[in-house]
């Protein structure tokens, strides 16, 4: 029974909700403890010692301690096949390897400049920290590049893997929220007819309703 | 059929190399040269729709972004040549987890200084003194995690040499070469060691020899 996995981080991250959703998805139950970044308790020895960064999430279970959200749902994924959402890691090996060409594109393509955009766009100015215009625009001509790449892909796909949901969609979750609900950047997302139809697919589950639900409360 | 790897002449291909020639795989090799815009053309992106390198072609199977590519033939050929994944789950999840590292926090600012320092002057890149110095700071830093971490086990991932570690290989046998930043290896006591290890692994050196 998988009742001793816990999650340490805030909602609001980016890669602590990436973990968030994939429990969620394969019906794990799990604990939720809060770390507060602005008090910088990542940076403290305790947090340290699970993960050497001072990043989060960091991710513990009867079995194992585990940091990278990307490294943490594939483990999920694996020590869950039949749980939950079944295919989010393939269940064959052709599959699996594009499940994993995909999770690489967004973790190497769509990433950082959603992240810069992210931070940018909605965590500076919560943070009373100015905006690099510079930086902004930058960034965006790198994504829109990346989601043109993409709205040919659902053209002839599904999901970006394959039929199924899966750990490459998910990744995805996180940035696009933000970018799509608490930015006006919204409409390089929904002015691409196939990528706005797999965004309003995937952003609908009820696995990640339930995430943004713990961030906005 | 022999699976086809584009763009030996650059890094990111031989993490492709290094895998295959682990797992005992034969491969022929497709030249790309990034600096004519080969890897921009409408045949190339076909195959590999960001313009990056490398992708691979097994028969009528296509497969991009190298770290994609070494994670599915090393679950492929498990039993044979090197077990580069772990035999638990866990050993696994340690592999995924430091092939994350290098992905998110070793191989961005290394990509940067490399950018600046040799191809100054090719695909837009202009060299920057600024940078290269921001550059240098965060990839220090990683590496004192990884100092700490090697003097612990004897790879990244545990006891055995795994994805994890060779993922490495490519972009710092450019830092420890043309870059010409060795000192950051150097100067790291158990990183040093670590790399003299991985370095010499006959693999690597057949895939420099193989890419000269």
């Amino acid at each position: 029974m998988a009742t001793s996995v816990t999650v340490y981080g805030p909602p609001l991250s980016t890669a602590v909700s990436r973990v968030l959703v994939c429990l969620l998805e394969k019906d794990v139950p799990f604990q939720l403890v809060p770390v507060s970044m602005a008090k910088m308790e990542h940076k403290k020895p305790d947090f340290i010692k699970m993960q050497p960064f001072g990043q989060v999430p960091a991710f513990q279970d009867d079995d194992i301690t585990l940091f990278e959200s990307r490294a943490i749902c594939r483990y999920i994924a694996e020590k869950y096949p039949t749980q939950g959402t079944a295919g989010l890691y393939g269940t064959n090996p052709l599959v699996k390897a594009s499940i994993d060409q995909w999770l690489e594109a967004e973790s190497q393509s769509f990433n950082p400049p959603s992240s810069v955009l992210t931070f940018q766009l909605v965590f500076a100015p919560r943070m009373k920290l100015k905006q690099d215009e510079a930086l902004i625009k930058l960034n965006e001509g790198k994504l829109v590049k990346v989601l043109d790449v993409y709205e040919n892909r659902l053209g002839s796909s599904r999901y970006l893997a394959g039929d199924e949901f899966s750990l490459a969609d998910l990744s995805h979750l996180p940035n696009t929220q933000f970018l799509v609900d608490k930015t006006d950047r919204a409409e390089l997302f929904t002015s691409r007819k196939n990528v706005s139809r797999w965004w309003s697919e995937i952003s609908t589950r009820p696995a990640w309703k339930k995430v943004v639900e713990m961030q906005n409360a | 059929m022999v699976v086809k790897v584009y763009g030996p002449a650059y890094a990111s291909p031989k993490r492709v190399l290094v895998c295959l020639v682990e797992k005992e795989i034969e491969f022929e090799t497709v030249p790309v040269d990034l600096i004519a815009g080969e890897n921009l053309t409408p045949d190339y992106l076909k195959l590999q729709p960001f313009g990056s390198l490398p992708v691979i072609q097994d028969g009528d199977y296509t497969l991009f972004e190298s770290r994609a590519i070494i994670r599915y033939y090393a679950e492929k050929y498990k039993s044979q040549g090197t077990d580069l994944l772990g035999k638990t789950l866990e050993e696994q999840g340690l592999v995924n987890q430091w092939l994350e590292v290098e992905a998110h926090n070793y191989h961005p600012p290394l990509y940067t200084l490399v950018l600046h320092t040799m191809f100054s002057g090719h695909m837009g890149v202009v060299r920057n003194e600024q940078v290269i110095k921001e550059s240098e700071e965060k990839i220090g830093k990683v590496l004192d995690v990884y100092e700490d971490r090697l003097s612990k086990s004897k790879y990244l991932a545990g006891d055995f040499f795994s994805l994890a570690d060779l993922s490495h290989l490519p972009f710092t046998n450019y830092l420890v070469g043309p870059v010409g930043k060795g000192y950051m290896i150097k100067e790291r006591k158990h990183v040093s060691a670590w790399w003299d290890d991985i370095s010499s692994r006959p693999s690597w050196l057949k895939v420099l020899e193989i890419c000269k």
